[in-house]
């Protein structure tokens, strides 16, 4: 096996833990789609042309509640934000890629790639292919929303709301930071960030608590690891 | 607007916000300072979306008391610092959130 392929399918293998909890996100999204009135082309077309659960679902939040275009739009933009701190991180391993890889890469970069392949470009500094390994947990990604999106629309009726499955949304992302959980920086950032966007919820517009949220965590870490090299 | 131009316009936004930083940034502008302010990211990003999807209730009010989330979470938490996996973190969070619901 070349080198790309093993980065590819070391991706797939990265990321699919991190499916079991998209598998009823897609459902949940697919079944809340239709019950929303959207046909099941506009929903399909959705999770292709956006790839985001947490855009698509709040595109779906805020299209129920009458907002505007301009609104939804916003939200989606502010809830997307995130990735442009995701891409700064990545860039640095990713710059050296032509034009159309870099477009390619960008497409697949969701959370739970974002997440493997930032730890496999540290592991792995300096091996040309290792792009591949963002494309293969990108694509691994895909393809569960997109079968899934397919099993919300047709099937997800028959699973009972009083499940609470929207819950393991909260927890994939707590599972992707187990090993920041030991280290004294990353629990102030967490617990920062978390109540900067718990307390902002409400009060912040265009749902724009998470970049912010996000903002104030990295500016305690700015803070924090200043104060920590001078001590030593 | 109609609903499927909406969508690409928003599919357009989010192609950008994963792209233009990626487009634009190349590998010299980074130094160890801001690599390390950047490895905590995740850290700075993740618990905007994990604490209001625990501490508050679907019309975004705080809700501290009656709240099976929290302590699911914590559980989830304590499985996590102690096997440091992942799946083993989803899976105990879940589990103990339907215990904590059904009985």
């Amino acid at each position: 096996m070349n080198n790309k392929s093993k980065n590819f399918f070391k991706g797939i293998k990265d990321t699919s833990p991190l499916m079991i909890p998209v598998i009823p996100f897609g459902i949940i999204f697919g079944v809340l789609a239709i019950d929303l009135g959207l046909t099941p082309f506009t929903t399909i077309a959705m999770s292709i042309i956006i790839f985001g659960g947490a855009s698509q679902i709040i595109f779906l939040q805020l299209f129920s509640a009458g907002a505007s275009s301009l609104v939804i739009l916003s939200s989606v933009g502010a809830v997307n934000s995130r990735h442009l701190l995701y891409g700064t991180v990545l860039s640095e391993h990713l710059s050296d890629l032509n034009l159309t890889w870099k477009i390619i890469v960008s497409y697949f970069l969701v959370d739970q790639a974002f997440a493997v392949s930032n730890h496999h470009f540290k592991k792995n500094k300096g091996d040309k292919d290792n792009y591949f390994h963002l494309i293969g947990g990108g694509l691994n990604c895909w393809t569960i929303w997109q079968i899934t999106t397919i099993i919300g629309i047709y099937l997800g009726s028959i699973i009972p709301e009083q499940l609470g499955l929207t819950f393991a949304i909260p927890l994939t992302f707590l599972a992707l930071l187990v090993n920041d959980f030991r280290k004294l920086i990353n629990v102030i950032v967490i617990i920062v960030s978390g109540s900067v966007a718990t307390f902002g919820y409400q009060v912040i517009p265009f749902k724009a608590y998470v970049i912010l949220a996000a903002i104030a965590g990295l500016f305690a870490a700015f803070i924090l690891t200043k104060f920590v090299k001078k001590k030593l | 607007m109609s609903n499927l131009s909406l969508i690409i316009y928003c599919g357009i936004i989010t192609f950008l916000t994963r792209f233009t930083m990626i487009a634009l940034l190349k590998k010299e502008m980074f130094n160890e300072r801001i690599r390390e302010v950047l490895s905590y990211v995740p850290s700075a990003i993740f618990p905007a979306i994990i604490f209001p999807a625990i501490f508050l209730d679907n019309s975004g009010t705080f809700q501290l008391e009656n709240n099976p989330k929290i302590l699911a979470a914590i559980i989830a938490m304590g499985i996590g610092i102690i096997s440091r996996n992942i799946l083993a973190t989803i899976f105990f969070g879940l589990a103990s959130y339907w215990y904590l619901i059904f009985f």
